[in-house]
């Protein structure tokens, strides 16, 4: 699926990844835990194309293609989506029509037609009923006077009904309560598959106790300095990443 | 940051040939020779068989116009325009003796509204909405004349009522935006050509959208457009105008005068899409725009409200503006002017509180591209007797790329201390965590600017007649092709 040799990643000059490797294969669950700084949302950017960092060196393969040589949207319809840790507001634009908008976007990259209006409802209600999302917050402008919260769920339920083959959570559980949390993570949890792979990236091990990653990754400054299984998760919550980081 | 460089560059290789209006008709042309001056002006009185008091008008007109200096206030680069270097009149050959049926109309010009989607003949007619067409400087046909006269609505195209209601043209003509009112009020006085005529008896509803859609399409002609649009006691009409021009190199001028007069409970709501040729990239070519649109309300509960989508022209000069003289009376204006390359726009409203607990509201959204520059200048000018008066005001602009300019003049007058005025101004840069976010979702990135900047107009564009709201917003993002990266 996805397949990270020897990134090096820089902005304004600043070396923010430095030498990363990592390599994710369908059906897999991978969680990217590091403090501060170290380059987590960087890799998730640079993943989803964000244009002001620079590829310094390495190669990123996604099923196939050059992933750094596709435009953002490509990347998008390509299967590859990102739940952004700070969602934007959208002002004067419904949150359904932006769903709506979406899904039709990557239609049309597929080359098939315009979803129906009523299947696109039908749809955007199951779902969000799944996330505990009311009718009436998708009458609202996108992220617009959302609780950090809400943002959070809506981040999910776009992912659920673009159903991606990469996805990528950003802290997704940076500000939720534990019920949100409950509800988010059961939204990943039920679209999880063979097919599709999830990079979770947190800062806390609770989330993934909710999400039950195969291979845990420890960053620090730029690399990858430990990877393991799920236990790796715990025995960090116990040592603190810099005990960590100094055995690794 | 890349991505505003990418907008830069982007706006760069933006031409022109995103204009789909810019095919021309051929026809024969009935034209007069260049120049402005008496001859002329009794020439075009002749063509429409005018009666002798409106030849006088235009004659008197001609005379104001000729004393009066350009108008300088606005924040624009004008050329010097040179008036004996344009055509004042010109229509096709075939429309000579105005046709009766469509069937006498040639198919050619009927074509030509097909394809700008204004089908004209009856089994194809817009459903819900009445339209007049012009043609340079003549109107072509008016659908659903029958159903509205049934009712006692007068639509028809100006130099009609000339001659069927004279009455009511010499009562209200002028009686809004004087003559003397400034050079191109006055230009249009002498020279007018076509436009539409409304009248709504009292007490009727109009049950359909009236709509004009101007069309210029001979070359080096100048196109003066004359509406007027009057409402007696206790009625109603949504009128709607559409504009567009073929792509040519030379500019052409278009200078309206559009008066609206709403007597006690009236309602007046008029659109404008305007969509003329803007120019190409280098700024050569494109409609100079200069429109004087005036509303009165007359009547005690009068409301006139002005909606407008400018999206079009090399030059955009407009400020539809109420006069609000009835006790209880409401103006409104909600405004999304868009420029890109080298366009200019200077466009805003007055209002002029005169009567009692009168009241205004101004929603302006101003979007610059490219190397443009987009003015919102307006006025609330609150009189000492209008007691209680209201306003309030709210401009945003938005700014993509780093050449373009936005300005926000805005004056407020008050004599009066028991008014309120409200004004809120906004300046912001399309936001590039935005665009990425949408990206980031499958929007390439113009619909991704579309979806933006329609979101930031749509206080405004919810103020359309539906069926023209959808139009609206496909013609926003088509304006704005190419802005960003």
């Amino acid at each position: 699926m996805l397949e990270i040799k020897n990134l090096h990643v820089s902005i304004e000059e600043k070396k923010i990844i430095k030498g990363l490797d990592l390599s994710i294969n369908k059906g897999e669950v991978h969680a990217l835990m590091g403090p501060n700084g170290s380059g987590k949302s960087t890799l998730s950017y640079v993943l989803s194309g964000k244009d002001k960092y620079e590829i310094n060196d390495g190669t990123i393969d996604y099923n196939g293609k050059n992933l750094l040589e596709l435009d953002v949207d490509e990347r998008a319809n390509e299967g590859l989506f990102l739940a952004f840790q700070y969602p934007m507001e959208i002002p004067g634009v419904q949150t359904s029509f932006f769903l709506k908008t979406a899904i039709n976007s990557k239609r049309k990259y597929l080359g098939q037609s315009e979803m129906d209006a009523l299947e696109f409802a039908k749809l955007m209600k199951s779902k969000a009923e799944e996330l505990n999302i009311s009718t009436e917050m998708l009458k609202r402008d996108l992220n617009v006077n959302y609780s950090g919260g809400e943002k959070k769920k809506q981040e999910i339920l776009q992912m659920s009904m673009l159903s991606p083959k990469m996805a990528i959570l950003d802290e997704t559980d940076s500000g939720l309560d534990i019920d949100a949390l409950r509800i988010v993570s059961e939204g990943v949890n039920k679209l999880r598959n063979s097919e599709n792979s999830f990079l979770v990236i947190t800062h806390y091990q609770r989330l993934l106790n909710y999400i039950k990653p195969d291979f845990v990754h420890i960053i620090a400054d730029g690399k990858i300095v430990k990877s393991g299984d799920y236990s790796l998760a715990l025995e960090l919550e116990e040592k603190g990443y810099e005990e960590i980081s100094q055995t690794a | 940051m890349a991505a505003t460089e990418q907008t830069i560059k982007q706006v760069n290789t933006l031409g022109s040939s995103d204009y789909k209006y810019g095919f021309s008709t051929d026809v024969d042309e009935i034209r007069p020779p260049k120049g402005l001056n008496e001859e002329i002006i009794k020439f075009i009185s002749a063509q429409k068989d005018e009666p002798e008091w409106m030849l006088e008008w235009r004659l008197n007109a001609f005379k104001v116009f000729n004393k009066l200096p350009k108008p300088q206030w606005a924040k624009l680069n004008i050329p010097e325009i040179d008036y004996q270097d344009c055509y004042y009149y010109s229509i096709p050959k075939s429309l000579k003796d105005k046709p009766k049926s469509l069937d006498e109309i040639d198919p050619e010009i009927l074509k030509t509204y097909e394809k700008l989607g204004i089908p004209l003949k009856e089994q194809k007619m817009l459903s819900g909405i009445a339209v007049d067409a012009v043609f340079d400087s003549v109107s072509v046909a008016t659908t659903y004349k029958k159903q509205l006269s049934d009712l006692g609505i007068v639509f028809c195209s100006i130099s009609e009522a000339v001659k069927t209601h004279p009455e009511l043209v010499k009562k209200y003509l002028g009686s809004v935006i004087p003559v003397s009112d400034h050079s191109f009020a006055a230009l249009n006085s002498a020279v007018f050509t076509d436009g539409s005529f409304i009248y709504i008896p009292e007490g009727v509803r109009c049950p359909v959208e009236l709509s004009t859609y101007f069309r210029i399409n001979a070359m080096n002609t100048g196109q003066f457009e004359r509406t007027l649009i009057i409402a007696d006691k206790d009625s109603y009409v949504s009128y709607l105008e559409g504009c567009t021009a073929p792509m040519r190199d030379e500019n052409q001028l278009h200078a309206a005068n559009v008066e609206l007069v709403a007597l006690d409970n009236a309602e007046i709501k008029y659109s404008t899409v305007q969509n003329w040729y803007p120019g190409d990239k280098e700024g050569k070519g494109g409609i100079y725009n200069f429109v004087t649109k005036r509303g009165a309300c007359r009547g005690k509960n009068s409301k006139i409200s002005w909606t407008q989508v400018e999206t079009g022209s090399a030059i955009t000069w407009k400020y539809p503006s109420c006069i609000l003289q009835g006790d209880h009376s409401k103006g409104e204006f909600y405004s999304v002017a868009i420029t890109n390359n080298m366009q200019q726009a200077d466009t805003g409203t007055k209002m002029i509180h005169i009567g009692k607990n009168t009241s205004s509201k101004i929603i302006s959204k101003g979007i610059s591209a490219g190397k443009a520059n987009n003015t919102y200048r307006g006025l609330v000018n609150i009189l000492s007797k209008a007691k209680n008066a209201r306003n309030f005001t709210q401009c945003d602009s938005l700014l993509i790329g780093n050449q373009c300019g936005a300005h926000t003049v805005p004056y407020i007058e008050s004599s009066n201390s028991d008014s309120m005025v409200e004004h809120e101004a906004t300046t912001s840069k399309i936001n590039e965590d935005q665009l990425f976010y949408c990206q980031q979702r499958g929007l390439n990135s113009e619909d991704a600017v579309g979806l933006i900047v329609n979101g930031f107009c749509k206080e405004v564009l919810q103020h359309l007649p539906m069926e023209f709201a959808v139009e609206a917003q496909k013609l926003v993002a088509i304006s704005l092709e190419g802005s960003v990266g």
